[in-house]
């Protein structure tokens, strides 16, 4: 168990990774511009996207043993209330930020309301199959470019104003939605709230012994993580200025997966952490061959058998001695 | 109190051709110290689970003070009033043994759709943890995790965790399994403490324990109660001898 005092001595001991990880997010414009910038803002802007994605994800993987297969879904929820609102005439984040995460709230509450009442493979076919169902809508919209998906005007205009037009200007807000969803799953998961969901992945019996009718939490904790999805939706369609039904391929939620246990399930930080190192493993290794993933397999295979808690367990063994647990 | 604590109004339960409860009515004034004995098989846990809520009845009631809470989960149950504990020990073994208790604490009051404010230190549900592990004699393994915790603890963990809730019928299902002797004496002295306080139904092998912490003894033997009474009367009950206590030796 992780031991997380307020403040004191040991706080920059005890948070290094993500402050780090916070500073170094924080320096890479810098970097950028003595290079190639647009490629390199462009790429760790998509990383930061996807660990928000990744983090949402850990909330009810890592912390709840939920295993939704339908994960990307959200991706797509977002990113299509961007592409149709634009397609209106609608392109302020103003509008279409509420729109994205309200969308993305409904859905997590329907089909989490329906997926909840399984357990186990049943719950990860039951939301796969809610994954497809987003995916195959999508495909379906001729109106709004079906198979092809649809072009974006561009960027959404904050207040009217094209405040997110420069690379650098959406880089600083992509890295401000990760620091605040990464912030309030720190909270949730240490609150009242997130000890339920903690202590449901344990031992559901016992916590509905104490008294917690479980599945009320698991909804509630299954809609913050899909909205919070929405919300890399609507980044992503921004980044690309472009959605496609691509977004919400059921692949897309299997990486999800990966990205998550690859950093190490239930630790947050380790979500982005996986984002990462699966983002910039792809980008380096299809350097090399398009057929990465030959290379890429066995690597995921031997974090999962020798790196046991992911990169996050690695870096913690490394550094703190393997105190914890 | 006219109302029975816990009451039983011919329950059944059955798994195809299989008769696992059969017609049990049972009433608990309140206080009693009650246990139900049996051969293995009786259907003894099968009943505790119909009583919280685990499994559903075929048909038949529960009532508690009552009200009838034959239509409720066992949460609902639980916050009425009804706890119960388990066969086989059921903690959260990655928390600490403070947290699992207090978790009890926080289910009982105040609502958990809270998602700011560190829980684990929040000293309103802690200090009622405490007070529960320390009545059953844990008050100084409150840091360990509760998986550490030996066998004997954590089923004096799993009452503190029932006791937390503050029941009003406390259901124990068989709290001696696998126990030492050592450690059941601790249990044992523990349900003594208890006796008075609350209203609890016991499942029990341990014929010595049994006798002498129960005022009242039921016994059921294929799903069915066959005698119910004061210890003394129904160890002399020639029905129960041929259909139970005989093939323990006695």
């Amino acid at each position: 168990m992780i031991m997380l005092p307020e403040n004191g001595p040991g706080f920059l001991k005890r948070e290094a990774v993500p402050v780090l990880l916070f500073v170094l997010l924080a320096l890479v414009p810098f970097v950028a511009a003595l290079g190639a910038e647009s490629y390199l803002l462009s790429l760790v802007t998509r990383v930061m996207i996807f660990a928000i994605a990744a983090l949402s994800l850990d909330l009810i993987l890592g912390y709840g043993a939920l295993v939704s297969f339908g994960h990307a879904a959200f991706l797509g929820l977002g990113g299509y209330a961007v592409g149709i609102l634009s397609a209106h005439g609608q392109t302020d984040a103003l509008v279409q930020l509420p729109v994205a995460l309200a969308v993305s709230a409904l859905f997590a509450l329907i089909t989490g309301a329906l997926s909840l009442r399984t357990k186990g493979v049943y719950f990860i076919m039951i939301t796969l199959a809610f994954g497809q169902m987003a995916f195959f809508l999508a495909v379906s919209l001729a109106a709004y470019g079906g198979d092809d998906g649809m072009t974006l005007p561009g960027r959404s205009k904050l207040f009217g104003f094209d405040l997110l037009k420069s690379d650098r200007a959406f880089y600083y807000a992509v890295l401000l939605a990760l620091l605040g969803a990464y912030g309030l799953c720190r909270s949730i998961v240490v609150s009242r709230f997130g000890r339920v969901i903690r202590g449901a992945r344990e031992n559901p019996q016992r916590m509905a012994a104490i008294g917690f009718p479980l599945f009320r939490y698991q909804l509630v904790g299954y809609v913050i993580a899909g909205t919070l999805c929405g919300l890399a939706g609507f980044l992503l369609a921004n980044q690309a200025e472009f959605v496609s039904p691509a977004y919400m391929t059921w692949q897309r939620s299997g990486e999800l997966i990966v990205m998550v246990v690859l950093g190490g399930l239930g630790t947050l930080h380790g979500a982005i952490i996986g984002a990462a190192a699966f983002l910039l493993l792809e980008e380096w290794l299809s350097g090399f061959t398009e057929h990465w993933k030959m290379i890429f397999g066995p690597f995921l295979v031997l974090v999962v058998l020798f790196a046991r808690g992911g990169l996050m367990g690695a870096i913690r063994r490394i550094g703190g001695g393997g105190g914890h647990g | 109190m006219a109302e029975p604590a816990l009451e039983l109004r011919d329950l059944n339960k059955a798994y195809g051709a299989l008769t696992v409860t059969d017609h049990v009515s049972l009433a608990l004034p309140d206080g009693e110290f009650h246990a139900i004995i049996g051969p293995n098989g009786a259907g003894k846990t099968t009943l505790i689970h119909q009583i919280s809520g685990v499994v559903p009845s075929d048909t038949g009631s529960v009532w508690l003070g009552g009200h009838d809470v034959t239509g409720l989960s066992l949460p609902d149950r639980v916050h009425r009033g009804l706890v119960r504990s388990f066969q086989i020990t059921s903690i959260l073994p990655g928390f600490s043994a403070l947290e699992n208790v207090a978790l009890a604490v926080q289910a009982r009051e105040g609502s958990s759709f809270r998602f700011f404010g560190r829980a684990r230190d929040e000293a309103r549900l802690n200090d009622q943890a405490m007070q529960a592990l320390e009545e059953v004699g844990l008050g100084k393994r409150a840091g360990i995790r509760a998986g550490l915790l030996s066998h004997g603890e954590k089923r004096q963990l799993e009452i503190a965790i029932a006791l937390a809730a503050r029941p009003r019928v406390l259901l124990l299902d068989e709290p001696l399994a696998g126990t030492g002797p050592e450690e059941s004496a601790v249990l044992i002295a523990l349900m003594q403490r208890l006796r008075g306080r609350m209203t609890i139904l016991l499942i029990e092998h341990d014929m010595e324990a049994v006798f002498a912490l129960a005022e009242r003894v039921s016994v059921l033997v294929y799903g069915r109660i066959i005698a119910s009474g004061p210890p003394a009367a129904v160890r002399d009950d020639p029905e129960v001898r041929t259909a139970y206590l005989g093939e323990e030796g006695g």
